[in-house]
Protein backbone atom coordinates (compact mmCIF):
# COMPACT_ATOMS: atom_id res chain seq x y z
CA UNK A 1 0.00 0.00 0.00
CA UNK A 2 1.55 3.44 -1.00
CA UNK A 3 2.21 5.96 1.88
CA UNK A 4 2.09 8.97 -0.14
CA UNK A 5 -0.46 9.95 -2.08
CA UNK A 6 -3.30 8.99 0.65
CA UNK A 7 -4.51 5.63 -1.15
CA UNK A 8 -4.48 3.67 2.48
CA UNK A 9 -7.55 5.48 3.06
CA UNK A 10 -10.15 3.09 1.90
CA UNK A 11 -14.04 2.79 2.14
CA UNK A 12 -13.34 1.03 5.31
CA UNK A 13 -11.54 3.58 7.19
CA UNK A 14 -12.58 6.84 5.21
CA UNK A 15 -15.33 7.62 7.36
CA UNK A 16 -13.18 7.66 10.96
CA UNK A 17 -10.67 10.41 9.25
CA UNK A 18 -12.99 12.61 7.70
CA UNK A 19 -13.91 16.04 9.57
CA UNK A 20 -16.35 14.64 11.67
CA UNK A 21 -14.97 10.74 11.98
CA UNK A 22 -14.48 9.97 15.51
CA UNK A 23 -10.84 9.95 15.32
CA UNK A 24 -10.61 12.81 14.05
CA UNK A 25 -10.40 14.95 17.34
CA UNK A 26 -10.80 13.66 21.18
CA UNK A 27 -13.40 14.10 23.89
CA UNK A 28 -10.83 15.67 26.22
CA UNK A 29 -8.85 17.96 23.78
CA UNK A 30 -5.81 15.94 23.49
CA UNK A 31 -4.15 15.63 20.04
CA UNK A 32 -5.02 13.04 17.79
CA UNK A 33 -2.81 13.15 14.71
CA UNK A 34 -4.60 10.89 11.87
CA UNK A 35 -1.12 8.59 10.22
CA UNK A 36 -2.50 6.26 7.73
CA UNK A 37 0.70 4.75 7.23
CA UNK A 38 1.43 0.75 6.76
CA UNK A 39 2.79 -1.02 9.88
CA UNK A 40 5.12 -2.43 7.40
CA UNK A 41 5.89 1.06 5.61
CA UNK A 42 9.99 0.42 6.63
CA UNK A 43 9.89 -3.22 4.50
CA UNK A 44 8.06 -1.32 1.68
CA UNK A 45 10.53 1.31 1.38
CA UNK A 46 13.20 -1.07 1.48
CA UNK A 47 11.61 -3.46 -1.03
CA UNK A 48 11.10 -0.23 -3.10
CA UNK A 49 14.59 0.39 -3.19
CA UNK A 50 15.37 -3.57 -3.80
CA UNK A 51 13.13 -3.59 -6.87
CA UNK A 52 14.73 -0.22 -8.64
CA UNK A 53 18.60 -2.38 -7.62
CA UNK A 54 16.63 -5.01 -10.16
CA UNK A 55 14.88 -2.26 -12.73
CA UNK A 56 18.80 -0.82 -13.05
CA UNK A 57 19.99 -4.11 -14.03
CA UNK A 58 17.10 -5.59 -16.05
CA UNK A 59 16.29 -8.41 -13.87
CA UNK A 60 13.70 -10.13 -13.54
CA UNK A 61 12.71 -10.83 -9.82
CA UNK A 62 10.30 -13.72 -9.17
CA UNK A 63 9.34 -15.22 -5.13
CA UNK A 64 8.94 -18.92 -4.90
CA UNK A 65 6.03 -19.40 -1.71
CA UNK A 66 4.96 -22.49 -0.67
CA UNK A 67 4.76 -24.92 2.23
CA UNK A 68 8.00 -27.15 3.11
CA UNK A 69 8.87 -30.12 0.71
CA UNK A 70 6.30 -28.96 -1.93
CA UNK A 71 9.05 -28.63 -4.51
CA UNK A 72 10.51 -24.89 -4.63
CA UNK A 73 13.69 -26.05 -5.30
CA UNK A 74 12.96 -28.95 -7.41
CA UNK A 75 11.61 -26.48 -9.41
CA UNK A 76 14.03 -24.10 -9.42
CA UNK A 77 16.64 -27.34 -10.29
CA UNK A 78 14.20 -28.10 -13.51
CA UNK A 79 13.94 -24.56 -14.14
CA UNK A 80 17.15 -24.02 -14.69
CA UNK A 81 17.86 -27.12 -16.90
CA UNK A 82 15.45 -26.34 -19.03
CA UNK A 83 16.56 -22.49 -19.71
CA UNK A 84 19.90 -23.28 -19.95
CA UNK A 85 21.76 -21.20 -22.15
CA UNK A 86 18.62 -18.88 -22.50
CA UNK A 87 18.64 -16.56 -19.74
CA UNK A 88 21.64 -16.04 -17.16
CA UNK A 89 19.59 -17.24 -13.34
CA UNK A 90 20.74 -16.64 -9.81
CA UNK A 91 19.05 -17.86 -6.34
CA UNK A 92 18.38 -16.05 -2.94
CA UNK A 93 17.47 -19.36 -0.66
CA UNK A 94 15.68 -18.61 2.26
CA UNK A 95 15.74 -21.10 4.72
CA UNK A 96 15.64 -21.16 8.64
CA UNK A 97 18.59 -23.23 8.99
CA UNK A 98 21.16 -25.22 6.48
CA UNK A 99 22.93 -24.54 3.20
CA UNK A 100 21.35 -27.43 1.55
CA UNK A 101 18.87 -25.96 -1.19
CA UNK A 102 21.59 -23.57 -2.06
CA UNK A 103 24.02 -26.19 -2.61
CA UNK A 104 21.43 -28.42 -4.75
CA UNK A 105 21.44 -25.21 -6.79
CA UNK A 106 25.07 -24.52 -7.24
CA UNK A 107 25.47 -27.90 -8.48
CA UNK A 108 23.86 -26.81 -11.36
CA UNK A 109 26.42 -23.90 -12.01
CA UNK A 110 24.18 -21.25 -10.81
CA UNK A 111 24.69 -18.41 -8.16
CA UNK A 112 23.05 -19.00 -4.69
CA UNK A 113 23.12 -17.22 -2.04
CA UNK A 114 22.03 -18.43 1.61
CA UNK A 115 19.77 -16.61 3.90
CA UNK A 116 19.57 -18.52 6.99
CA UNK A 117 16.27 -16.37 8.66
CA UNK A 118 17.18 -18.01 12.16
CA UNK A 119 13.97 -18.04 13.88
CA UNK A 120 12.28 -16.39 11.04
CA UNK A 121 9.52 -17.87 9.33
CA UNK A 122 9.57 -16.16 6.58
CA UNK A 123 12.02 -13.46 4.35
CA UNK A 124 11.76 -9.66 4.61
CA UNK A 125 12.94 -7.24 1.85
CA UNK A 126 15.94 -6.13 5.07
CA UNK A 127 17.00 -9.70 4.00
CA UNK A 128 17.11 -9.75 0.79
CA UNK A 129 18.95 -6.41 0.39
CA UNK A 130 21.52 -8.11 2.59
CA UNK A 131 21.89 -11.02 0.26
CA UNK A 132 22.04 -8.75 -3.46
CA UNK A 133 25.24 -7.55 -1.70
CA UNK A 134 26.64 -10.48 -2.47
CA UNK A 135 25.43 -10.67 -6.06
CA UNK A 136 26.43 -9.12 -9.24
CA UNK A 137 22.92 -8.74 -10.91
CA UNK A 138 24.58 -6.97 -13.99
CA UNK A 139 24.78 -10.15 -16.02
CA UNK A 140 21.64 -11.74 -14.89
CA UNK A 141 18.39 -11.72 -16.57
CA UNK A 142 16.61 -13.45 -13.45
CA UNK A 143 16.63 -13.91 -10.03
CA UNK A 144 14.39 -16.36 -8.11
CA UNK A 145 13.94 -15.75 -4.28
CA UNK A 146 13.06 -19.00 -2.75
CA UNK A 147 11.19 -17.93 0.36
CA UNK A 148 11.04 -19.96 3.66
CA UNK A 149 8.27 -22.87 3.35
CA UNK A 150 5.34 -21.42 5.30
CA UNK A 151 1.54 -20.80 3.72
CA UNK A 152 1.45 -17.79 5.87
CA UNK A 153 3.96 -14.98 6.91
CA UNK A 154 6.08 -14.61 3.58
CA UNK A 155 2.76 -13.22 1.67
CA UNK A 156 2.70 -10.50 3.90
CA UNK A 157 6.30 -8.64 2.82
CA UNK A 158 7.21 -7.01 -0.45
CA UNK A 159 10.68 -8.15 -1.23
CA UNK A 160 11.36 -5.39 -3.95
CA UNK A 161 10.35 -8.77 -6.36
CA UNK A 162 8.28 -8.77 -9.63
CA UNK A 163 5.54 -11.45 -9.73
CA UNK A 164 4.88 -14.48 -6.83
CA UNK A 165 4.59 -17.77 -7.74
CA UNK A 166 2.77 -20.17 -5.31
CA UNK A 167 3.30 -23.78 -5.61
CA UNK A 168 0.99 -26.32 -4.19
CA UNK A 169 1.69 -29.82 -4.72
CA UNK A 170 -0.65 -32.94 -4.82
CA UNK A 171 0.49 -34.05 -1.61
CA UNK A 172 -1.08 -31.18 -0.08
CA UNK A 173 -4.93 -30.57 0.17
CA UNK A 174 -6.80 -29.12 -2.41
CA UNK A 175 -8.69 -26.66 -0.36
CA UNK A 176 -5.52 -24.73 0.59
CA UNK A 177 -6.21 -21.84 -1.09
CA UNK A 178 -9.51 -21.53 0.93
CA UNK A 179 -7.50 -22.53 4.35
CA UNK A 180 -4.56 -19.82 3.77
CA UNK A 181 -6.22 -16.91 1.29
CA UNK A 182 -4.09 -14.58 2.26
CA UNK A 183 -1.10 -16.30 0.58
CA UNK A 184 -2.91 -17.56 -2.51
CA UNK A 185 -4.76 -14.14 -3.11
CA UNK A 186 -0.91 -13.31 -3.34
CA UNK A 187 -0.19 -15.78 -6.21
CA UNK A 188 0.29 -14.24 -9.94
CA UNK A 189 0.39 -17.57 -10.77
CA UNK A 190 -0.11 -21.28 -8.93
CA UNK A 191 1.64 -24.22 -9.63
CA UNK A 192 0.01 -27.15 -9.07
CA UNK A 193 3.23 -29.73 -8.32
CA UNK A 194 3.99 -33.63 -8.37
CA UNK A 195 1.22 -34.16 -10.74
CA UNK A 196 2.88 -37.32 -11.55
CA UNK A 197 1.54 -39.01 -8.15
CA UNK A 198 -1.88 -37.48 -8.99
CA UNK A 199 -3.21 -41.09 -9.90
CA UNK A 200 -2.53 -42.54 -6.58
CA UNK A 201 -3.95 -39.58 -4.92
CA UNK A 202 -7.28 -39.93 -4.96
CA UNK A 203 -8.65 -36.86 -2.85
CA UNK A 204 -6.58 -33.97 -4.37
CA UNK A 205 -8.73 -32.48 -7.26
CA UNK A 206 -6.70 -29.93 -9.37
CA UNK A 207 -9.92 -28.41 -10.60
CA UNK A 208 -11.39 -27.58 -6.51
CA UNK A 209 -7.77 -26.05 -6.10
CA UNK A 210 -8.24 -23.37 -8.73
CA UNK A 211 -11.81 -23.30 -7.69
CA UNK A 212 -11.04 -22.28 -4.68
CA UNK A 213 -8.52 -19.99 -6.44
CA UNK A 214 -11.18 -18.31 -7.90
CA UNK A 215 -13.45 -17.66 -5.16
CA UNK A 216 -10.33 -15.35 -3.31
CA UNK A 217 -11.09 -13.41 -6.76
CA UNK A 218 -7.89 -14.28 -8.09
CA UNK A 219 -7.21 -14.64 -11.84
CA UNK A 220 -3.91 -15.77 -11.95
CA UNK A 221 -3.21 -18.67 -14.08
CA UNK A 222 -3.10 -22.17 -12.67
CA UNK A 223 -0.79 -25.11 -14.15
CA UNK A 224 0.21 -28.36 -13.48
CA UNK A 225 3.54 -29.86 -14.06
CA UNK A 226 5.80 -32.34 -12.63
CA UNK A 227 9.04 -31.15 -12.08
CA UNK A 228 11.04 -34.50 -11.02
CA UNK A 229 9.44 -36.27 -13.57
CA UNK A 230 10.16 -33.08 -16.30
CA UNK A 231 6.26 -33.62 -16.71
CA UNK A 232 4.47 -30.42 -18.80
CA UNK A 233 7.23 -27.95 -17.70
CA UNK A 234 6.35 -25.81 -20.73
CA UNK A 235 3.73 -23.72 -20.08
CA UNK A 236 5.52 -22.83 -16.78
CA UNK A 237 9.05 -22.10 -19.10
CA UNK A 238 7.18 -20.03 -21.73
CA UNK A 239 5.00 -17.90 -18.40
CA UNK A 240 8.69 -17.45 -17.22
CA UNK A 241 10.20 -16.50 -21.06
CA UNK A 242 7.08 -14.16 -21.68
CA UNK A 243 7.86 -12.39 -17.70
CA UNK A 244 11.12 -11.58 -18.84
CA UNK A 245 10.08 -10.19 -22.13
CA UNK A 246 7.35 -8.09 -20.40
CA UNK A 247 9.99 -6.93 -18.01
CA UNK A 248 12.30 -5.50 -20.88
CA UNK A 249 9.32 -3.88 -21.77
CA UNK A 250 8.71 -2.34 -18.98
CA UNK A 251 11.93 -0.89 -18.66
CA UNK A 252 12.02 0.47 -21.98
CA UNK A 253 8.65 2.05 -20.95
CA UNK A 254 10.23 3.50 -17.75
CA UNK A 255 7.55 1.56 -15.58
CA UNK A 256 8.05 -1.34 -12.75
CA UNK A 257 5.73 -4.12 -11.69
CA UNK A 258 4.72 -4.76 -7.92
CA UNK A 259 3.67 -8.56 -6.62
CA UNK A 260 -0.02 -9.41 -5.94
CA UNK A 261 0.45 -8.65 -2.70
CA UNK A 262 -0.57 -4.90 -2.42
CA UNK A 263 -2.30 -5.42 -5.99
CA UNK A 264 -5.89 -4.43 -5.24
CA UNK A 265 -5.44 -1.56 -2.97
CA UNK A 266 -3.55 -0.38 -5.67
CA UNK A 267 -5.59 -1.14 -8.60
CA UNK A 268 -8.55 0.14 -6.83
CA UNK A 269 -6.53 3.37 -5.93
CA UNK A 270 -5.01 3.82 -9.70
CA UNK A 271 -7.87 5.87 -11.14
CA UNK A 272 -8.21 8.48 -8.29
CA UNK A 273 -4.31 8.50 -8.01
CA UNK A 274 -1.48 8.57 -11.15
CA UNK A 275 1.43 8.04 -9.35
CA UNK A 276 4.11 5.22 -10.09
CA UNK A 277 6.09 3.23 -7.14
CA UNK A 278 9.43 2.86 -7.84
CA UNK B 1 5.70 1.14 14.31
CA UNK B 2 7.68 1.96 17.34
CA UNK B 3 9.92 4.10 14.52
CA UNK B 4 6.61 5.34 12.81
CA UNK B 5 5.24 6.45 16.23
CA UNK B 6 8.76 7.72 17.65
CA UNK B 7 8.78 10.27 14.49
CA UNK B 8 5.53 11.66 14.85
CA UNK B 9 5.74 12.72 18.63
CA UNK B 10 9.06 14.17 17.51
CA UNK B 11 7.40 16.42 14.58
CA UNK B 12 4.22 17.65 16.58
CA UNK B 13 6.76 18.56 19.71
CA UNK B 14 4.83 15.63 22.17
CA UNK B 15 6.21 14.34 25.40
CA UNK B 16 3.93 11.29 25.53
CA UNK B 17 1.13 9.14 23.86
CA UNK B 18 -1.82 8.48 24.93
CA UNK B 19 -3.59 6.06 22.40
CA UNK B 20 -2.81 4.52 19.63
CA UNK B 21 -5.07 3.62 16.85
CA UNK B 22 -3.89 0.54 15.13
CA UNK B 23 -6.61 -0.71 11.56
CA UNK B 24 -6.27 -4.39 10.87
CA UNK B 25 -8.15 -6.17 8.05
CA UNK B 26 -8.53 -9.68 8.19
CA UNK B 27 -6.60 -10.24 4.73
CA UNK B 28 -3.74 -8.17 5.90
CA UNK B 29 -1.94 -10.97 7.68
CA UNK B 30 -1.51 -9.27 11.15
CA UNK B 31 -3.08 -11.46 13.89
CA UNK B 32 -4.67 -9.20 16.56
CA UNK B 33 -3.94 -11.02 19.40
CA UNK B 34 -0.47 -11.04 18.97
CA UNK B 35 0.26 -7.43 17.91
CA UNK B 36 -2.12 -6.75 21.50
CA UNK B 37 0.30 -9.18 23.31
CA UNK B 38 3.13 -7.81 21.57
CA UNK B 39 2.76 -3.97 21.74
CA UNK B 40 3.46 -3.63 25.71
CA UNK B 41 6.99 -5.24 25.41
CA UNK B 42 7.66 -3.20 22.38
CA UNK B 43 6.54 0.04 23.39
CA UNK B 44 8.43 -0.54 27.05
CA UNK B 45 10.91 1.99 27.80
CA UNK B 46 10.04 4.13 24.96
CA UNK B 47 8.31 7.29 24.19
CA UNK B 48 4.74 5.89 23.93
CA UNK B 49 5.42 3.79 27.19
CA UNK B 50 2.27 3.39 28.40
CA UNK B 51 0.15 4.15 25.57
CA UNK B 52 -3.14 2.56 24.73
CA UNK B 53 -3.34 0.34 22.03
CA UNK B 54 -6.84 0.19 20.05
CA UNK B 55 -7.09 -2.03 17.18
CA UNK B 56 -10.10 -1.91 14.78
CA UNK B 57 -11.13 -4.39 12.62
CA UNK B 58 -12.10 -3.54 9.27
CA UNK B 59 -14.56 -5.46 7.06
CA UNK B 60 -14.02 -7.01 4.50
CA UNK B 61 -15.69 -5.44 1.01
CA UNK B 62 -16.01 -6.08 -2.30
CA UNK B 63 -17.13 -4.33 -5.57
CA UNK B 64 -18.35 -6.84 -8.48
CA UNK B 65 -16.59 -6.36 -11.43
CA UNK B 66 -19.49 -7.52 -13.37
CA UNK B 67 -22.69 -6.39 -11.99
CA UNK B 68 -20.40 -2.92 -9.90
CA UNK B 69 -22.76 -3.91 -6.44
CA UNK B 70 -20.69 -3.97 -3.29
CA UNK B 71 -20.97 -6.33 -0.54
CA UNK B 72 -19.43 -7.99 2.31
CA UNK B 73 -17.41 -11.06 2.14
CA UNK B 74 -15.67 -13.98 3.79
CA UNK B 75 -11.92 -14.23 4.07
CA UNK B 76 -11.53 -17.11 1.79
CA UNK B 77 -14.97 -16.09 -0.32
CA UNK B 78 -14.23 -12.93 -2.02
CA UNK B 79 -17.45 -13.20 -4.14
CA UNK B 80 -20.11 -10.86 -4.96
CA UNK B 81 -22.78 -11.19 -2.66
CA UNK B 82 -25.50 -10.08 -5.21
CA UNK B 83 -24.46 -12.33 -8.20
CA UNK B 84 -22.05 -14.44 -7.13
CA UNK B 85 -19.51 -13.89 -9.68
CA UNK B 86 -15.49 -14.02 -8.47
CA UNK B 87 -14.50 -11.26 -10.96
CA UNK B 88 -14.14 -8.78 -7.94
CA UNK B 89 -11.99 -6.27 -6.21
CA UNK B 90 -10.82 -5.69 -2.68
CA UNK B 91 -12.17 -2.28 -1.30
CA UNK B 92 -11.80 -3.62 2.18
CA UNK B 93 -9.91 -5.68 4.39
CA UNK B 94 -6.46 -5.87 3.88
CA UNK B 95 -5.47 -2.60 5.85
CA UNK B 96 -2.58 -3.22 8.45
CA UNK B 97 -2.20 0.50 9.24
CA UNK B 98 -0.89 2.67 12.03
CA UNK B 99 -4.16 4.98 11.68
CA UNK B 100 -3.71 7.57 14.34
CA UNK B 101 -2.28 8.84 17.55
CA UNK B 102 -3.43 10.50 20.45
CA UNK B 103 -0.55 12.53 21.95
CA UNK B 104 0.54 14.25 24.95
CA UNK B 105 1.35 17.74 24.58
Amino acid sequence: MCDTCGCNVTPGNEHLVRADGKHAKTQDGKQAITILKSLLSENDHQAAHNRHHFDQHQVLAINLMSSPGSGKTALLEATIDALQGEFKIAVIEGDLETENDAERIRAKGVTAIQIATGTACHLDAHMVHDALHHMDLAPLDIVFIENVGNLVCPASFDLGHHRNVTLLSTTEGDDKPAKYPVMFRAADIMLITKTDLLPVLEDFDPKKAEHYLRHLANDAPVLQLSAKKGLQMSNWVDWLRNEVKQQRERLVAEETARPKIQADGVKFHAANHSHSHG
Amino acid sequence: MLQQIEAVVAENDAIGVHRVLVQIGPLSGVEAELLAQAFPIAIAGSVADGAELVMETLPIRVRCQSCGAESEAGANRLICGDCGDWHTTLISGDEMLLASLELEK
